[in-house]
């Protein structure tokens, strides 16, 4: 974190980074120049601590998709989230809306109607689910097209897709922080109930879990952080994926053990991966999205080679 | 709650009454009736094998009976309580079910899925009796042996009898099993229907889906056969495993031969060479 810090386009010791986040709490001498203390505290800091906050929420919602869905392929995307809150980034931008509120807002919006079109009675189908979630996210998808094609400018929008943390600022973190670790604490609540839901939803319902309600549950507040982290830094691809597909491996199937150590996981590698997204072509910084799909797509395709009947055959 | 856990678990001392009636019971999907007037009751210690031809509603009378599906008509009373006014885990207390086809893709270990019948009793972290009971589930199955093994790399006859050490530990009055011995081997079918015996000599009540009519005639106390969602007839192996009823129930022609000295009983079809 500290060496992520101290990495950039002006390069700043660990040592001072160390020093000046230390003055908050306890007197040391300035020695360092006065310019690096903002560029620390108010640049890097923030930012640093937004990466973590959403590789933390991208990564424990995935994690929490893919046992509750038992499909090897949840995301937390994978509901229509990261469509719907396209939709509203590219509106914000055009119409000079705030780009957070409205993009978290049809994120929200986008989840409500794939949860409805799946619920039948008050059941919820699984595979219904999937497939809305594709079907409302291609429909969201060709209205941000539409918007990015009328708007003149649309190079805002672009970056945004690609996910990227270069807006981060305090309030951001303050924001983001409350909603993301109160929802990931609410999924780690669910932890025991979410093995349980891996034997099928029958199974679980013989042994005493309200099963529906259980993925009610775990569907909200794994979408309400995800939303939380979209609306903050885009579309960031791969980490939700990955994380938890790599942890498992690592820490086995028990949601109690993988939840935490996946959120921990994910927010290292964003936070990793957005420095490399800051220095890697300096003095120009690229989308964030794009080193965690570069890094993440091949690590990926070697674990599935490696491991093949680790999920579902 | 606990100290009666601890207590009945080793199945030496299940409480003195656990009745399971069934009545008037009507169990439709969608619109198709597939259960029709069910009646029946099972007392403590009872044994019920269940039979029919495919289709005859055997899975969806197990069903009912935890509340999977909900019954149109009728009702399903434990202990003279309407199950439909228990909760989920009152249910999961009393009542487990041995599904049909268990397939587990997760590492989980053996005793990780077992302690998972723990469920109904625990919060969201397993305590030192709840590994306990895991385990006395596991020695009476014969599974202990096996628990820190992965639950993917265990063997059909195993894992069957690890997903029954996991319905132990429910601690329940009532075991449902839907074709127990379906996918097994002889040695292992003989092996799964001997527990189940002795589980029910301990005062379980087991209602057990089989399709091998010699081994139901064998091992069960009392036989329900269902045709076409109704019951065909109820009572024991001799009562009701006569050529008439097995004919009438799955339309074919069969010869029965009773030996009863040993209180053996056979069910041959009459093949047409």
């Amino acid at each position: 974190m500290i060496i992520a810090i101290a990495i950039g386009s002006t390069n700043i010791s660990p040592e001072v980074v160390t020093k000046i986040l230390l003055y908050e709490f306890i007197s040391i001498d300035k020695t360092w120049n006065p310019s690096y203390e903002v560029i620390i505290k108010d640049i890097r800091l923030p930012r640093a601590l937004l990466g973590a906050l959403v590789g933390a929420a991208l990564s424990a919602a995935g994690c929490a998709m893919q046992g509750l869905l038992k499909n090897p392929m949840a995301d937390p995307y994978i509901i229509g989230i990261s469509s719907g809150a396209a939709v509203g980034a590219s509106l914000a931008f055009l119409l000079f809306l705030p780009v957070q509120i409205i993009s978290f807002a049809l994120a929200a919006i986008s989840i409500f109607v794939v949860y409805s079109i799946s619920k039948v009675g008050s059941k919820v189908l699984v595979d219904t689910l999937l497939l809305s979630g594709i079907a409302v996210g291609s429909f969201f998808g060709a209205i941000t097209y539409f918007i990015i094609y009328i708007s003149g400018t649309p190079h805002q929008v672009i970056f945004w897709l690609m996910g990227g943390l270069w807006t981060a600022d305090w309030e951001k973190v303050k924001i983001s922080a409350i909603m993301i670790l109160f929802g990931i604490f609410m999924i780690y609540k669910q932890g025991w109930n979410l093995n349980v839901m891996l034997l099928g939803e029958e199974q679980a319902f013989n042994l005493g879990i309200n099963a529906e309600q259980v993925k009610r549950y775990v569907l909200i507040f794994a979408s309400f952080i995800t939303a939380a982290a979209v609306s903050v830094s885009g579309i960031i691809g791969f980490v939700g994926l990955i994380i938890p597909h790599f942890m498992r491996i690592l820490v086995g199937p028990d949601h109690r053990i993988l939840l935490p150590s996946s959120t921990l996981a994910g927010a290292i590698f964003l936070v990793f991966s957005d420095t490399l997204a800051r220095v890697i072509m300096q003095p120009v910084e690229l989308p964030v999205g794009i080193i965690t799909a570069l890094f993440g797509a091949p690590f990926f395709i070697y674990l599935l080679r490696k491991r093949r009947k680790n999920f579902h055959g | 709650m606990v100290e009666n856990s601890v207590k009945y678990s080793n199945l030496e001392e299940s409480p003195e009454f656990s009745k399971l009636e069934v009545r008037n019971l009507d169990v439709y999907y969608k619109s198709r009736r597939i259960l029709k007037q069910i009646n029946f009751s099972a007392n403590k210690g009872e044994f019920i094998g269940l039979i029919g031809a495919n289709g005859s509603g055997k899975t969806t009378l197990l069903k009912a009976v935890v509340r999977i599906l909900k019954p149109e008509d009728g009702c399903i009373l434990f202990d003279g309580k309407n199950i439909i006014r228990m909760s989920t885990k009152e249910i999961a207390k009393n009542i487990a079910v041995v599904p049909q086809s268990i397939s587990i893709n997760f590492d989980f270990t053996v005793e990780e899925i077992v302690l998972m019948g723990r469920t109904p009793y625990i919060n969201s972290h397993e305590k030192i009796d709840d590994i306990k009971i895991a385990a006395q589930s596991m020695k009476h199955t014969n599974t202990y042996h096996l628990k820190d093994r992965l639950i993917t790399e265990i063997s059909g006859g195993e894992l069957q009898r690890v997903v029954i050490a996991r319905a132990l530990a429910q601690e329940p009055r009532i075991l449902l099993l839907d074709e127990p011995t379906s996918h097994l081997d002889l040695k292992y079918q003989i092996e799964i229907l001997e527990l189940l015996k002795s589980f029910s000599r301990k005062g379980l009540i087991i209602i057990a889906v089989i399709h091998d009519l010699n081994m139901a005639a064998y091992y069960c106390d009392k036989i329900l056969l269902l045709k076409t969602g109704a019951i065909s007839s109820i009572g024991s192996p001799q009562q009701v495993l006569t050529a008439n009823n097995i004919g009438h129930a799955f339309g074919i022609e069969v010869q029965i031969e009773n030996n009863p000295l040993k209180n053996f009983l056979f069910v041959f079809p009459k093949l047409k060479t």
